[in-house]
């Protein structure tokens, strides 16, 4: 076993801290505030090849393994969550997908804009009544002959306005149920889609989430990915590896909130000594470590799996799961240890605490990740 | 134009500084990085690369340093210079340091031959004038922007108190600082995906009689306690700096 | 044998930094039991060359050349080897400043002399010849021992002083005999800051960071500067905010000063920033947050609203230049 990161691995993670330290973290509060992404950040990141960081270089992608990917989510998620959610969609949902689903037709089409970064993407699968559960599609694509017909509504969509690719799960035959479900690369200006208003959410507020309603869109055939009938299969393969890039998200948020705590309670004092030296203190900060190692861990893990191209869904559930967990548990430590400060903006821990929070619930609560988790246990 | 960039391997800046027996830096646990200043005017060559490919044919980075450095040449290979360079030796007095780098450049043909104006390391800030002098060629210092215009060298350098431009022949040295460019690049994932095939080459260093030695190293010794004054009563500081501090 | 002091002037007057250089020079050379020798290139009066004998040079030479008008690194080391043997000189003097970094690395190589910059002190001669500087910028103190026969030293801003010790000094014209004719570095345009005081020169500093809120507030640390006869100077991300030109950025990466007096407004004292500023003999930081970094770097210190404790010190500075 070698838990030694190579020269590369630690090179994309300090390209990934500068870029969150020196272009993310200035206005990060205001855009908070408004709930506005920076476009100058986006086309960084692209120009950086954070969008496509995983893919073949074949389809213009950076080629890096998954174990970087979690190294530079976690570094950017310290700063900006908002920012690093559209890195994730973008690599382990949309263009991991398209690698390895879609057809050379398809991948030339699509996969390389996205890949490069000039265009980015999202992968439209909840839906305002079928959540985590993605059996139950009600956006339907009719076969029509030359074309698929869609109708129906998907709700919080990442970078819904944002992306020009979507990837949209729909139901093709209602009748056979979740075998009945396809995937289909649409292109966001098909006429008939339209967006809702931009969420007003508790955190990750600049993040770019819209509802987005199909009224009769006619999709080509030729965007169907994979057999007919195979967008179960490539919605739940593609979720697995979208579990690690929102379990680095939530590792990143705790280690942000972590390193702040653990500066602010080394050079603030109390009762004549700076508040480490107070053993409540101290071993607060001592379990964050620990839990924090722990994901981190886990993390690791499932990328290496994947990396090594051996079955990674139960360890991607197990990361998803213990990271957002405890990233609520140690940011809510670090609004804490940081007492009235933590409570205002300028400390940055509520921000990591308010985002903290969607990491339950997106791409799969931790309670659908016990479910994944627990019935792996009987295989 | 082919420009060779010297870059040192230091300290990562935030690194808490310590050293074994006061007698040599303690290494231990220490994050390594190129130069701040050898960063910002490699930055600068490679930007130079990019926006007139007609003027700039190549750019090698060259460091004089242990096996241990070459995580920082791939950096510099990853941001994008073209080849790199080591020469084994574990010298750190910047006699030495220029001398080995004369030695190498005496054999190439470089047009123009950048370095940062100083280390954050041992601050000795002499590397670019000695390796000059040794060559033989013009150098100029405290560099704050570089361009070429038709094929001519135009530099601007600091003097204490405003900044002359200036036209160079090459070969010269260029001594670069703050302001050649705006922040060190970021290499990106493609960067570092090709500084897979490019080449580093290591060659021996040679013998070199060091002028100074490093006897021994001791760290600050703490501060007094800063002195507090009542926001209300601005006066008393006025006083302390007149008949204390006796600097006003 | 003797020591040699190289000396800047600025519109053909000499900078405060050479007279201390001086001083510098003439303790050492009391010590070594040998001659201190001023050079002065340039055009430079002669009262103004006396000057350099008020603090103790017994001999001033002075290179008054056209061709030397402008500053070349190359050619000054040139005349410099050239004096240098002249007046066999076995220690050289340079401030440790744009000049001097410029100078003083050629020099050792032609002269295969030892060099150390940035020096604090005199060195200690008890055994053999030891220096102390500041390494890890500022972070450590080293102590180097100069081995070889000649010895080159620059000396850091105001850690010496100016102490006077007139002495009859002659001026000596020296004749470089040398060939100008290829110039490699042509001058195109020279930009001095007129009228305001050199930020690396000045004896005491005022400096504004992020806590001043906006380039409109700046009104307060200039007038407060111009009433202690100071410079203005910011921390890094005011520079990049572009609040104030980047000139005045100071820290690791920007300027590195060592006033006798820096003034910090705002300014939270982030690593980098104290980088700068710990060659200051006195820290004054003024901010509203009891806990920021720059108290650990400070002498004295006021807590408090910068919008307030800035318009009561300009009340104060006045009543006691009154």
């Amino acid at each position: 076993m070698d838990f030694n990161f190579t020269e590369e691995q630690l090179m994309i993670q300090q390209a990934a801290k500068d870029f969150a330290e020196r272009e993310l973290l200035v206005d990060v509060i205001e855009r908070d505030d408004n709930a506005v992404q920076s476009a100058s950040h986006i086309k960084k990141l692209a120009e950086l090849g954070f969008l496509g960081m995983m893919t073949d270089p074949k389809y213009d992608g950076g080629g890096m393994d998954t174990v970087s990917y979690v190294l530079a989510m976690e570094e950017i998620s310290k700063v900006d969550a908002s920012i690093s959610v559209l890195m994730s969609v973008c690599n382990s949902l949309v263009n991991w997908g398209l690698e390895n689903f879609a057809n050379e037709f398809q991948k030339e089409k699509y996969l390389k804009p996205l890949a490069r970064g000039e265009k980015i993407g999202a992968f439209l699968l909840s839906e305002p009544e079928a959540g985590s559960d993605a059996t139950s599609q009600r956006t339907t694509a009719e076969d029509k002959g030359d074309y698929y017909l869609f109708n129906g509504t998907k709700n919080w969509i990442t970078n819904a306005h944002l992306a020009s690719t979507y990837l949209v799960i729909a139901q093709t035959y209602p009748d056979k149920k979740h075998k009945g479900i396809n995937a289909f690369i649409v292109d966001k200006d098909t006429p008939g889609i339209t967006l809702g208003p931009h969420e007003n959410k508790m955190g990750m507020r600049a993040s770019d989430t819209h509802s987005v309603m199909f009224n009769d869109v006619k999709v080509p055939k030729e965007n169907r990915i994979g057999e007919d009938g195979f967008g179960f299969t490539f919605a739940m393969k593609t979720l697995d590896g979208g579990r690690i890039g929102i379990a680095s998200q939530a590792l990143g948020i705790a280690s942000g909130a972590f390193e702040r705590a653990l500066k602010y309670s080394r050079e603030r004092k109390a009762f004549g000594t700076e508040i480490f030296n107070h053993q409540s203190v101290a071993f607060k900060l001592s379990d964050m470590a620990v839990k924090i190692e722990n994901a981190r861990n886990l993390c690791l893990k499932a990328a290496w799996l994947k990396d090594q191209h051996l079955p990674y869904g139960t360890a991607s559930a197990m990361a998803k799961q213990y990271c957002a967990d405890i990233a609520m548990e140690v940011t809510t430590e670090a609004v804490q240890i940081h007492g009235g400060y933590g409570y205002v903006k300028e400390y940055h821990v509520e921000r990591l605490m308010r985002e903290a929070k969607l990491t339950q619930i997106y791409e799969g609560t931790s309670e659908v990740q016990k479910i994944i988790i627990s019935r792996s246990l009987l295989k | 134009m082919k420009i060779l960039v010297c870059i040192n391997n230091v300290p990562d800046t935030t690194t808490k500084i310590k050293f074994v027996d006061n007698k040599a830096f303690d290494s231990a646990g220490v994050q390594w990085i190129i130069n701040p200043w050898d960063e910002l005017t490699l930055t600068r060559a490679i930007e130079m690369k990019e926006t007139q490919p007609a003027d700039i044919e190549s750019v090698t980075v060259i460091n004089v340093g242990r096996a241990d450095a070459e995580a920082s040449i791939r950096k510099a290979l990853a941001i994008g210079a073209d080849n790199g360079i080591r020469i084994n030796s574990d010298t750190s007095d910047s006699y030495s340091v220029a001398f080995q780098l004369s030695e190498y450049i005496a054999k190439e043909k470089y047009d123009i031959i950048f370095c940062g104006i100083e280390s954050s390391d041992y601050n000795g800030g002499s590397v670019g004038g000695m390796l000059a002098e040794f060559l033989a060629i013009p150098s100029v210092s405290s560099v704050s922007m570089f361009e070429i215009k038709d094929g001519k060298v135009v530099v601007k350098r600091e003097i204490d108190g405003g900044n002359e431009t200036l036209s160079v022949q090459t070969p010269f040295v260029l001594i670069g600082q703050k302001g050649i460019a705006i922040e060190p690049k970021i290499p990106s994932m493609r960067g570092i995906m090709t500084a897979r095939t490019k080449q580093l080459t290591v060659v021996e260093g040679v013998a070199c009689n060091q002028l100074i030695e490093f006897v021994d190293f001791d760290l600050p010794k703490a501060k007094a306690a800063c002195r507090k004054i009542d926001a209300e009563n601005v006066k008393e500081l006025i006083d302390l700096l007149h008949n204390e501090a006796k600097v006003i | 044998m003797s020591v040699l002091v190289y000396t800047e002037n600025w519109d053909g007057k000499f900078k405060k930094l050479s007279f201390e250089l001086i001083s510098y020079g003439k303790e050492l050379s009391k010590k070594l039991n040998t001659e201190l020798v001023a050079l002065s290139i340039g055009n430079v009066a002669e009262s103004e060359l006396q000057k350099l004998a008020l603090y103790g040079a017994d001999r001033i030479i002075n290179v008054n050349k056209s061709e030397l008008s402008f500053f070349d690194a190359q050619l000054y080391n040139s005349v410099l080897a050239k004096v240098t043997e002249s007046v066999g000189a076995k220690l050289i003097l340079f401030a440790h400043n744009n000049t001097g970094k410029a100078l003083s690395p050629r020099l050792s190589v032609s002269l295969k002399a030892g060099l150390a910059t940035a020096v604090i002190a005199q060195p200690d001669l008890t055994n053999g010849f030891i220096i102390r500087k500041k390494v890890f910028t500022s972070k450590a103190f080293a102590n180097i021992k100069i081995n070889s026969d000649i010895k080159i030293l620059s000396l850091l801003q105001n850690s010496f002083g100016l102490l006077e010790d007139p002495k009859n000094a002659v001026i000596e014209s020296f004749d470089t005999d040398m060939d100008f004719s290829d110039q490699k570095c042509k001058l195109m345009d020279v930009n001095k800051v007129s009228g305001k005081l050199i930020l690396t020169d000045a004896d005491i500093v005022v400096s504004g960071g992020r806590g001043m809120k906006g380039p409109e507030n700046w009104g307060p640390i200039e007038e407060l500067a111009s009433l202690l006869g100071a410079a203005t100077a910011c921390s890094r991300p005011v520079a990049d905010e572009h609040w104030r030109p980047h000139e005045e950025h100071v820290g690791q990466t920007g300027k590195v000063l060592s006033p006798s007096l820096y003034i910090a407004c705002g300014i939270s004292g982030a690593i980098q920033h104290l980088g700068g500023i710990s060659n200051s003999k006195y820290i004054v930081a003024i901010n509203k947050d009891p806990e920021a970094p720059i108290f650990e770097a400070a002498d004295y210190g006021i807590v408090g609203d910068l919008s307030k404790v800035l318009p009561d010190l300009i009340t104060a500075v006045k009543e006691f230049k009154a």
